[in-house]
């Protein structure tokens, strides 16, 4: 009822706007065209400027209600360099923007259409069409240059020391490994994973380098130490989204991708920072995947070294938890044992 | 049959005799051949906006539901469930009903409405008019180019009403998401119904670009040299270039795409376990699809705006009464963009893993095409400085063109630089950059057409109190929509989330959302203001006394109030001048096809 309501109103609204504009419309006819004209365009004139001043108080509004509410420092080091072109960039786009909307809506009020008026017949000017060929040229070669510098540090290998982490994205969530105390991460391959035999990624348990790997249900980073997010998707293309740390990458099934940064605050230490006792370093998902997209949340808990080794001290590998017969004392077991032990598993 | 050959056989035309010319033939249209499989560009124009139009309103009211789960992310509409039925059970959109409007809302919108909607009927309506041609090269293929047009959209629309839903995988339709139907429901029945309407797409792109071609190329009026054709002309001749040499690649990426749904192959598939089994696909990259896509998508965007571009222009000379400002870099950065656009494609694909030193020339060719977009820009200013501007409804709509363009245009500058491009990726940022400049500025310009050139069209004027009201309203609150989205954006909120409650990062923009999504339905129901001004006025408009309403110098104003088909019931007219001799020598404007004076100066 509320609805046919609503929609009565609505329609109601149309009919009075269109018998106003129907009726100016023969007003104009009986005044005459001209002078019609006339005062469509001192009133269409006066809304144009009034648009520019409103909009500009608007757009000054804007940012002082909005800017508490994004992002503060950026939290990587890594970051700081994306920031710093940002304001570049706003500041450069920022200038133009607002020369042009004024001159576009001062020019537009100041030279309407006046009676002995005439327009200014003037179809060139080379000298003009130079100096506005010139100057955005300049400013965005400035940009690129800059732009460039970061690109090239954002994507250079990771230190040598970089802690590794691995995420897989599937529907609808991410799976995190870590290498273990060997720092480097056994093989998978698809056809591997057994998700009843907790082995969601597919690892290759033939593989000795796989034995130490653990995995987690949240990342734990050590704050100030480089870490490098090794990254794959076992489905569809998803995206690691670190928006704290202004980092991004696609996570493409068959193509590996990788990503580097420095962690700069714990979480802890973010907590104090913005105010908010909730706050938490969150990765998103930001590459359509499907119905679930929205809820593929990942959780990332930066905090000191001895905290962190506090946490890797209690996570099982994931050998041990696929293997739960197997004795920890002796992870190197052969194949064969091993494939009787995953039919185990597997009938438990 | 070219133009020389009709001017020479005037005579005959006149007569209606020509038997190899069948401009005339006005005597047996019959309905079918007039309004339904008609051959005459200017009847084509009008299906094309008419289809456009009607995709238009549904794309947008798509908008409007998922705005309402956005803005509204917890209150339910049982409404909703009398419309979409179990796509919103309880009065709330479910998550793959929302996934499924986001894709068709852009599909629509950037393809039916945005393309074949704006440039389809303008280059339809104006090349011909404006170059001096009876009809389009070939007004057989250009019937064809309309009805493919039709076919697609017949089987666009079929696919929103399958059990398993349209295609929901966002309008770029990424496999391997599009790929599998497990992956999504929407990637069942509905991703091969949205290839197959692609594909028929395509092909009325490639028989309408083909024609706009060789017409602009051949069948121009004596005397129209290239350089005395209006912008309007320039900016349709390089979206055809465009469409023409990019489209057949989408095409082949779809090939490709559907091959690997139904065919067994492994293009775009690789290392893939889903739905609880590994797939023995091996070896393709889901990247190399991307790449197709936006070797096609990135020109696209150009294919949108350059139309709006060059109509803006001419609509800014004439209602400011003044020469367009630089005629000759106003084409020369028409043809840079042209150039640029197919080489700018992987700067959608900064975080894909691409090589970085290849991302490198994207970033610089990205950002050279800012060059190019603000010589048009300045241009465009220094057009209505020191002019006499008639603010009409499409004068109006075409200085905020120019406004969101700028507006819009900047933010490019931060997107395609690709240190940037990491943090603001697939974040509400990119939504609010490109509505804003392709959606908004294409949607001004293509109003602005309309109003300008309705009396041509239909020999009535649109109600200009009402387009005014468009006008301030849209202008208004297409700012308060996209403006607050660049904050969100910069926040890396990202985009086609459906709930954003359970994230502590995103979840402050509740308030922002609502108010958003309150100023969409504004915003839409302003629309359908401009859709009931335009059919009433086909019918009820007021008449159209004189042949040349806005005083334009261009050919299409030389045709009678209400053109038969041919255009010209008699000789085609001779031009001597370009199009933009406005407060000339003292004059207020001088018709094309008058000529040079022998005391005139020279421009």
């Amino acid at each position: 009822m509320s609805g046919f309501l609503a929609v009565l109103v609505v329609v109601l609204i149309f009919i009075v706007i269109f018998q106003i504009a129907k009726a100016s419309e023969y007003v104009s006819i009986l005044k005459g065209e001209k002078k019609a004209r006339q005062q469509s365009n001192r009133i269409n004139g006066f809304l144009l400027i009034a648009f520019l001043v409103l909009g500009l108080i608007g757009v000054y509004y804007c940012n002082n209600l909005l800017k508490g509410k994004i992002l503060g420092e950026s939290a990587s080091v890594q970051g700081e360099g994306v920031d710093t072109l940002i304001y570049v960039t706003l500041a450069i786009t920022g200038v133009v923007f607002v020369i042009t909307q004024i001159a576009l809506f001062v020019f537009a009020f100041k030279y309407q259409e006046k009676e002995g008026q005439k327009a200014f017949y003037f179809p060139h000017n080379n000298k003009l069409e130079v100096i506005w060929t010139v100057i955005p040229a300049i400013a965005l070669t400035v940009l690129v240059a800059f732009g460039l510098k970061h690109w090239f540090q954002l994507t250079s290998d990771a230190p040598a020391d970089a802690a590794v982490v691995e995420v897989t994205g599937k529907q609808f969530n991410w799976l995190i490994r870590y290498p273990g105390k060997d720092g480097q991460l056994g093989r998978k391959a698809n056809n591997l994973i057994d998700p009843a035999a907790s082995n969601e990624i597919g690892i290759d348990w033939n593989d000795p380098l796989s034995h130490d790997d653990f995995q987690a249900t949240e990342v734990h980073l050590v704050v100030g130490k480089p870490v490098k997010f090794v990254i794959g998707s076992r489905d569809v293309i998803h995206d690691v989204g670190l928006p704290q740390f202004r980092m991004k990458m696609d996570a493409v099934p068959g193509i590996p991708t990788t990503l580097w940064f420095t962690p700069k605050y714990t979480t802890k230490q973010m907590k104090e920072k913005t105010g908010n006792p909730d706050f938490t370093y969150e990765i998103s998902c930001d590459q359509m995947c499907g119905a679930g997209h929205y809820s593929m949340r990942g959780v990332i808990v930066v905090e000191t070294q001895e905290e962190y080794d506090a946490w890797v001290a209690k996570q099982p590998t994931q050998y041990s938890l696929a293997h739960p017969a197997a004795a920890p004392a002796a992870p190197a077991a052969d194949a064969k044992a091993d494939s009787t032990k995953t039919v185990a598993a597997n009938i438990k | 049959m070219s133009n020389e050959a009709t001017l020479h056989s005037q005579q005959e035309v006149m007569h209606g005799a020509g038997a190899h010319d069948h401009h005339d033939h006005e005597h047996h249209d019959s309905f079918i051949s007039k309004y339904v499989f008609s051959m005459d560009h200017k009847m084509i124009a009008k299906q094309f906006l008419i289809t456009g139009i009607i995709w238009a309103i549904i794309g947008a009211f798509f908008s409007v539901l998922f705005r309402l789960q956005l803005g509204y992310p917890d209150a339910t509409f049982p409404w909703l469930e009398s419309i979409l039925g179990h796509w919103a059970k309880g009065g709330r959109i479910t998550p793959e009903a929302y996934y499924a409007l986001v894709t068709m809302h852009g599909t629509i919108l950037v393809f039916f409405v945005l393309t074949a909607g704006l440039s389809g009927t303008f280059s339809n309506l104006l090349i011909p008019l404006q170059v001096g041609a009876r009809d389009m090269a070939s007004p057989f293929m250009n019937c064809l180019s309309y009805w493919f047009f039709f076919l697609a959209s017949l089987v666009m629309m079929a696919s929103l009403f399958v059990q398993t839903g349209p295609a929901s995988g966002g309008w770029t339709m990424y496999p391997p998401l599009s790929a599998l139907g497990d992956a999504s429901i929407g990637s069942k029945i509905g991703v091969d119904l949205w290839l197959t309407s692609m594909a028929l797409f395509v092909v009325s792109q490639l028989l309408g670009g083909l024609n706009y071609i060789s017409t602009i190329l051949n069948m121009r009026t004596k005397g129209m040299s290239m350089t005395k054709m209006p912008l309007t002309i320039w900016s349709f001749f390089f979206t055809a270039v465009l469409g023409v040499l990019s489209f057949p690649v989408l095409l082949s990426g779809f090939i490709l795409l559907l091959m690997d749904r139904h065919a067994g192959t492994s293009f775009y598939l690789s290392d893939i376990f889903i739905a609880g089994k590994a797939l023995a696909n091996e070896g393709g990259s889901a990247i190399l699809y991307q790449h197709l896509f936006w070797f096609l998508g990135h020109p696209e965007v150009y294919i949108i705006i350059l139309p709006a571009m060059g109509m803006v222009s001419e609509v800014l000379a004439v209602n400011s009464r003044k020469p367009i400002f630089g005629y000759l870099a106003m084409i020369g950065s028409l043809f840079a963009i042209c150039i640029l656009a197919f080489l700018v494609w992987a700067h959608h694909m900064f975080v894909t893993g691409l090589n970085p030193f290849l991302g490198a020339f994207f970033v610089l060719l990205t950002l050279l095409i800012a060059v190019p977009s603000a010589i048009k820009v300045f241009n465009w200013i220094t057009t209505i400085w020191k002019g006499n501007i008639r603010f009409t409804p499409a004068s109006l709509f075409s200085i905020g063109f120019v406004s969101t363009f700028i507006s819009g245009g900047l933010t490019g500058i931060w997107l395609g630089n690709s240190s940037i491009d990491i943090h603001l990726h697939d974040t509400y940022f990119v939504i609010a950059h490109f509505h804003i400049v392709m959606g908004v500025s294409a949607f001004f310009g293509m109003f602005a057409a309309i109003y300008h050139w309705f009396p041509k069209m239909y020999g009535r004027f649109m109600n200009n109190t009402l387009g005014y009201i468009h006008f301030w309203i849209t202008l208004v609150g297409a700012y308060l929509i996209f403006w607050p989205m660049h904050y969100e954006g910069m926040a890396g909120m990202p985009r086609r989330y459906f709930d954003y409650s359970s994230w502590t990062s995103f979840n402050q923009f509740e308030g922002l959302n609502q108010f958003i999504s309150f100023v969409v339905i504004i915003v839409f129901a302003t629309q359908l203001l401009f859709v009931f001004n335009f059919f009433y006025s086909i019918f009820k408009g007021r008449k159209l006394t004189t042949m040349n309403p806005w005083k334009a110098t261009s050919l299409e104003w030389t045709t009678p109030i209400n053109p038969g088909h041919g255009n010209w019931p008699g000789e085609i007219p001779e031009v001597h001048r370009w199009a933009y001799d406005y407060s000339k020598d003292g004059r207020d404007f001088i018709p094309q096809t008058e000529p040079i004076g022998p005391n005139e100066s020279a421009h």
